[in-house]
């Protein structure tokens, strides 16, 4: 039993000290927080946390088979930008028209209320996976390289972005963001179930943030039955040896498309959450950079190889929650605001440099190049 | 067989097409303007120039951005390194800016080197690393606002004048492009580093000190992006916030248009030079033709996989 253990430990050595980093900074920074251990401080936190934790998810499926997607930044910010048009909550729908080079194409009323948020929900996500499946494609069967292959279909993505919002604007439903984005007993007042968020059961529960339910809610119903399925063994089977994967007559292909358009899902999660949570679009081109950025970051932290075929997406999202938890502190310790970028590139490079000392255990110079 | 009977090697094809496709936004843009100004600004010399002189700063960061890609390797750091060579060389100013300058890229390509070739973190974390560690040092150092510091007069000599017509920078494109592509075809150096793309492995078992060579190619990837740096602070006569961030993207495509292998190994210094004016081409087009941002993007996007797909496929994998 403890052998077993011991050995899953083992395995998963990238996975557990992430997840111990965070417990320790995360534990650290409530005991210096003012509010520290509070629901309040915990909804902060997650709302802060959510849409890097989706990109990093992102990232980590193509990262798997041994891609990279320089894209999930930009499809988060195209979805969002979709979201601050269909999202709007208007309750006798919001009216949709095209206007390329001063030519004017209506396309109808989106429908409001309840029935239109819900729609544009699924819309946003699916454009989402749609993006991420057009990378599949080029990447399959165009055989160009991901990485050039997603940087290119980045920019018509932030192209696309660029021209829904050329300013930040647009609107969100405010119950919806008001909904999403504090804890579940605020979730059910506004959605008026479970007597409005009063029933005595329910009391216990009630302090949770959305965000990180929303978050488990993900992981549990999308990444895990992935990873189970046989194109999820695929996956990690191309990232560790695309070769013998083919020769075993795995579906490499299939594994690859479906690998980029659950990333292009999870950063549609992404964008839909941070257009929510600002209530509008914005096509913010370094900051689709910097998420594109942080979400490898992320990645690697979490104990996923970048050359594929080992690690998790639930490694990543702690990853993405030890940067964040970083960027806490600075907060906390009162930190210029000035200093914290070299002290996030700091962390960074020392995180990655002190995994690496392994390299200098290595007694045969030749299993330095794989 | 076609291309083989045309007398044509695997690494010509891409500079041919891409050759072909400037000649194509040429043509398109000279159309443009004729039916609207009724002009041909892109046909005329200085015009030309003109774009080329803008264009040098991105072909001397592509030229070092090549020589770490052909490694198989990739530099993030190009932004923040040719922004803190701008503005130490700015604020140092006198006679030791530029070399104060190049000594800022030549140290963040030792460290980048360092850390992968010895450390073996992955290029694509470790450079993003070291870039943000650029970006708070500048930051602190300028306080966030742009530095007030100006230029020397060497730094707007090399980069704004010209000689005998043609602007100075051009020059140092020139001479840079001739030193990697000496480098690159000449030397045992330039042998090398194709055999360290190709396979790491099997160049270290022939005897190649593989690690110096990586360390090398940082540096002179560093290198690059700090000139690049210095002459852009001298082209506008002061340093800014962020002034590196419109080159890093740009130079990875302006390679990879070029014809080399983004897994490197492969590739000629000529075709990251049709690269470079390819790019440069298509961006002053598109401003001729007021395209708004967004346009701009797409279409930027699209041309990337369009070249890609007539001449950059990868083998499909069969064992």
């Amino acid at each position: 039993m403890l052998d077993d253990i011991a050995i899953r430990v083992r395995q998963n050595v990238g996975i557990v000290t992430a997840v111990l980093l965070f417990a320790i900074l995360y534990l650290l920074y409530n005991l210096a927080h003012p509010k520290g251990f509070s629901s309040a401080v915990l909804v902060q936190n997650g709302d802060e946390i959510f849409a890097l934790a989706m990109l990093a998810m992102a990232q980590t499926v193509p990262v798997l088979a041994s891609g990279l997607d320089l894209s999930v930044g930009a499809v988060m910010t195209m979805v969002g930008c979709f979201a601050s048009y269909l999202l709007t909550g208007a309750a006798d729908g919001t009216p949709l028209h095209l206007d390329i080079f001063g030519l004017q194409f209506g396309l109808g009323t989106f429908p409001g209320g309840v029935s239109g948020i819900l729609l544009g929900i699924v819309l946003c996500l699916a454009t989402g996976a749609l993006a991420g499946f057009i990378n599949g494609c080029v990447v399959v069967y165009g055989r160009i390289q991901p990485i050039i292959a997603t940087l290119a279909t980045g920019a018509v993505y932030i192209g696309i972005a660029l021209f829904l919002r050329p300013t930040p604007g647009g609107k969100i439903d405010e119950d919806l963001n008001w909904a999403l984005t504090n804890s579940l007993g605020d979730f059910a007042a506004t959605v008026h179930i479970f007597d409005d968020g009063a029933a005595s059961w329910f009391a216990p529960v009630a302090w949770i943030p959305v965000p990180f339910v929303l978050l488990i809610l993900i992981a549990l119903l999308v990444w895990v039955p992935f990873r189970r399925s046989v194109i999820g063994r695929a996956v990690y089977a191309v990232g560790s040896a695309e070769g013998a994967a083919y020769m075993s007559g795995l579906p490499i292909e299939r594994a690859k498309i479906a690998a980029f358009t659950l990333a292009g899902f999870f950063a549609g999660c992404g964008g839909l959450f941070l257009a929510i949570q600002t209530s509008s679009g914005n096509a913010d081109i370094p900051q689709a950079g910097a998420y594109t950025l942080n979400s490898i970051a992320s990645v690697v932290i979490g104990g996923t190889s970048l050359l594929g075929g080992t690690g998790s997406a639930i490694g990543s999202i702690f990853g993405a929650m030890v940067l964040r938890v970083i960027s806490f502190f600075f907060r906390i310790f009162d930190i210029a605001p000035l200093l914290q970028p070299l002290f996030e590139g700091l962390i960074l490079l020392g995180a990655v440099s002190i995994s690496a000392l392994g390299v200098l255990r290595v007694k045969n110079t030749l299993e330095l190049f794989r | 067989m076609t291309t083989a009977s045309l007398g044509l090697s695997r690494d010509d094809r891409p500079i041919l097409i891409a050759a072909l496709f400037i000649l194509v936004i040429l043509v398109a843009g000279t159309v443009y303007t004729v039916a609207r100004f009724g002009s041909a600004p892109l046909l005329s010399p200085t015009y030309l120039l003109q774009q080329l002189q803008i264009g040098a700063f991105l072909g001397i960061v592509a030229a070092g951005m090549m020589m770490v890609i052909l490694i198989a390797q990739i530099d993030l750091s190009v932004p923040w390194t040719l922004a803190a060579a701008a503005m130490m060389a700015t604020s140092i100013g006198g006679p030791l800016a530029i070399p104060v300058g190049l000594g800022v890229g030549l140290v963040v390509g030792l460290i980048n080197g360092i850390g992968i070739a010895y450390l073996r973190v992955p290029s694509m974390i470790f450079t993003l690393g070291v870039n943000a560690v650029m970006r708070g040092l500048m930051v602190a150092h300028t306080g966030g606002y742009a530095p007030q510091t100006g230029a020397t007069d060497l730094m707007r000599m090399l980069a704004g004048d010209r000689t005998l017509g043609i602007p100075n920078a051009l020059f140092v494109w020139i001479a840079v492009s001739v030193l990697i592509a000496i480098v690159l075809q000449r030397t045992t150096l330039g042998r090398y580093v194709y055999a360290i793309g190709n396979k790491e492995a099997a160049a270290y078992l022939a005897g190649v000190d593989t690690r110096r060579i990586t360390v090398i190619c940082f540096v002179l990837c560093g290198l690059a992006a700090a000139l690049a740096g210095v002459l852009l602070a001298g082209y506008s006569t002061k340093a800014y916030q962020g002034m590196g961030d419109a080159y890093l993207l740009p130079s990875i495509a302006a390679v990879v248009i070029g014809g080399t292998n983004i897994l490197g190994g492969r590739g000629r210094y000529l075709g990251t030079l049709i690269g470079v004016v390819l790019i440069v081409l298509l961006n002053s087009v598109l401003s001729i033709m007021d395209m708004p941002e967004a346009g701009r993007q797409v279409i930027y996007g699209l041309v990337i996989i369009f070249m890609l797909l007539v001449y950059g496929r990868g083998e499909r994998v069969t064992s």
